[in-house]
């Protein structure tokens, strides 16, 4: 058999997918927190929270109202967007104008009572969502056997991250959001609505944290804790990739994914670790980030 | 003449020490029996101990009449977040401040191991339900706790020796990398390689992990028949359905959860978790006893009680018990009596305290139903065969407790 480093050559090729697969998640996640912060400049706490709530939505959307996943993928962002467009109208404008602090604070408190608040209902095990019949079983590829559903996030997170990239970087409207941020009164001066366009900026960032937790849902157990338990994780891949940049989220999440993959074969006691000795490597030699602008 | 005044003053104050520390052996400090419960109340580890723990505390309490001789029962409780640190500074600020006679709980064997320390150097006593790691009473064995429901040794002894009688001989471990899985995996070890078994392979992972995929393609390319979990909560549980995502079974191979507990298996459901074997100190339906007690607990909690939850409660009675037979809460004279005392009860049977600290009594084998076998939603387990509490647990010549003379 051929061996790579000691492993064999079927093992490493699945674990490279598998490591892709984590993180396209990394990456939706870190585009969302990547967008607000860059647009922003809130540093929102709130996003494993969020993704959580996305998950839980589905769940419960299901349980109760028999939305089924197909349409959760498409409701639950929406309902979950609407909630952090509120979030932002009545609490964070109103800190707007203080340091970037003040938004982290509040943010992270909002985590704690959505979490702690849940927990006290659920508790922490963490219930199933069904996979959905027509992503049940899998391919056998030779090297490893991927059920379908992973190939389905793997694909999902990857169209959502293209479509974000192009519709910030690449359309009208996203020219729009660029100069809103970088000089608002001016903005409002050509007449474009500034704070409607900042609340829609934080209700799709929020959406795409949800959007992660329904293609979460059947993955792994939908419990309270899901979300802080990535949230550190995301964040350093924004630092590494550069606060703010979308393309940056994007390539470092995907690029983490692998990283931690392949520490999984090489070194498992490693790899919760691993991306922060990359971030601490990243921050002593480019400290703005890969992707980052030199400030 | 100074001289002389200082050894006489030194030696009355010496001789009033002597006769107080004499007279709170026979009596109840502070007028008061206290009671803190530590455990994890938000993490992974939660459902298993917990608020629910908690409640069972509560419980024996109020049965016990909430009182030891006309003395009130105060209770303390906090979240020690699986972390040693914080459950060491906790039960510190207990005993050095508030005077706590009872520490109960305890879960994550890393925050134990650290808790029993900081008990042993204050003379503070602990009574350890929740934690696995059979070290507590052996290389960690302090005189000032007891270890009640259950360890590593019988998880091992009884579903590992299970699993390879019934042919499964190679192993691949999926071990927590912490003090509790180390100990799981040496135990466990022990077992098969003794039984003829051999381990193939292995993957520490650190703790708690929410992505096994990774693991559970390096279990399948080991080529070994059984994969065992020497993990806990909710790793095992993504462990589990991470397995059965990438088809395991149906490949052939089989899975060994080594400590698997009543709500995990309630969480994951019957579908993913059918004929997995285990061992357990404990099971709500075992018979008529464990039955009554469970069901006023379910009025109160709203879920069927885990062994631990049990647990608390049966330690926590006799614990009452003996602070009232011996009207002392001193921890030696209160440890030597719940020494004397068999325990029976709807928890144990066949329960008795070693010197180690270790409270041996009957293991189960048991069985998860399938889906058609279970009668509602907590009819969970099939028993197969009760491990006798002397065969069960570590033998004493085995021990490397310094309170084991051998």
């Amino acid at each position: 058999m051929t061996m790579i480093f000691g492993v064999p050559v079927a093992v490493f090729m699945g674990q490279l997918l598998l490591g892709l697969i984590n993180g396209a998640f990394y990456a939706l996640l870190s585009l969302g927190l990547a967008v607000i912060f860059g647009l922003l400049k809130i540093v929102n706490f709130a996003h494993g929270a969020m993704y959580m709530l996305g998950a839980f939505t589905t769940l419960l959307g299901m349980q109760y109202l028999g939305v089924n996943y197909w349409a959760a993928l498409l409701l639950t962002p929406l309902v979950v967007g609407l909630g952090g467009m509120l979030v932002e109208r009545v609490l964070l404008r109103r800190i707007a104008h203080l340091d970037h602090l003040y938004g982290l604070l509040l943010t992270f408190g909002l985590a704690l009572i959505f979490e702690g608040s849940l927990i006290n209902f659920f508790g922490v095990s963490g219930a199933r969502y069904p996979t959905p019949d027509a992503l049940q079983g899998g391919y056998q590829l030779g090297f490893m056997f991927l059920p379908k559903y992973r190939a389905w996030v793997l694909l999902a997170a990857i169209i959502v991250c293209v479509f974000t990239w192009y519709m910030i970087e690449r359309t009208r409207l996203g020219a729009y959001l660029r100069a809103g941020t970088e000089n608002p009164a001016l903005m409002q001066a050509f007449g474009v609505n500034v704070p409607l366009l900042v609340t829609l900026t934080y209700g799709f960032g929020v959406a795409l944290a949800a959007f992660a937790g329904v293609l979460a849902a059947p993955l792994y157990p939908v419990s309270p804790t899901m979300g802080s338990n990535l949230l550190i994780v995301v964040f350093a891949v924004v630092v590494i990739g550069g606060m703010g940049s979308i393309l940056g989220a994007i390539l470092t999440g995907l690029g983490m994914g692998l990283i931690e993959g392949l520490t999984k074969v090489y070194y498992p006691e490693a790899a919760n670790t691993v991306i922060f000795l990359v971030m601490i490597l990243v921050l002593l030699l480019r400290p703005a980030g890969l992707f980052g602008k030199e400030a | 003449m100074t001289f002389i005044k200082k050894t006489l003053a030194s030696s009355i104050a010496i001789a009033a020490a002597a006769s107080m520390a004499a007279t709170a052996q026979a009596e109840i400090s502070d007028g008061e029996v206290r009671i803190g419960y530590l455990a994890d109340m938000s993490g992974t580890y939660r459902d298993l101990a917990g608020p629910g723990g908690l409640e069972a505390l509560q419980m024996a309490i109020e049965d016990f009449g909430g009182s030891v001789d006309g003395m009130p029962i105060e209770v303390f409780s906090a979240d020690d977040r699986n972390s040693a640190d914080v459950g060491a500074n906790t039960v510190r600020e207990w005993v050095d401040q508030r005077n706590v006679d009872l520490v109960a709980g305890m879960v994550a064997s890393s925050v134990t191991i650290a808790v029993t320390k900081v008990l042993e150097e204050n003379d503070g006593f602990g009574i350890v339900s929740g934690s696995a790691a059979s070290s507590i009473t052996n290389e960690h064995c302090t005189p000032n706790h007891i270890h009640w429901v259950y360890d590593t040794y019988p998880l091992a002894n009884g579903t590992a020796r299970a699993v390879v009688e019934q042919g499964g001989d190679s192993w691949f471990m999926l071990t927590a990398d912490y003090a509790f899985g180390h100990a799981l995996e040496a135990d466990v070890t022990k077992v098969v390689e003794e039984n003829g078994g051999e381990i193939v392979g292995g993957v520490r992972h650190p703790f708690p992990t929410d992505d096994f995929s990774s693991y559970i393609l390096q279990a399948q390319g080991s080529g070994a028949k059984i994969i065992g979990l020497a993990n806990a909560g909710a790793d095992t549980v993504n462990a589990i359905n991470t397995a059965s995502q990438f088809g395991v079974v149906e490949a052939g191979q089989q899975l060994a959860g080594l400590l698997v507990f009543l709500n995990d298996v309630y969480a994951m459901g019957l579908d993913t978790t059918q004929g997995l074997l285990l061992t357990t100190g404990w099971y709500w339906n075992m018979d008529e006893q464990a039955r009554e007690w469970a069901e006023r607990y379910y009025e109160r909690v709203g879920s069927m009680p885990t062994m631990v939850q049990a647990g608390i409660y049966s330690s926590t009675m006799h614990y009452l018990q003996a602070v009232e037979a011996t009207g002392s809460d001193d921890t030696q004279t209160v440890r030597e009596y719940m020494m004397k005392q068999p325990i029976h009860d709807f928890f144990a049977r066949n329960g008795r305290v070693r010197e180690d600290g270790r409270m041996v009594h009957d293991m189960y084998l048991a069985r998860v139903k399938s889906p058609d076998q279970s009668t509602h939603e907590w009819d969970l387990y099939e028993i197969l065969t009760s491990i006798p509490a002397e065969e069960a647990y570590r033998p004493l010549s085995e021990s490397q407790c310094k309170l084991v003379q051998n």
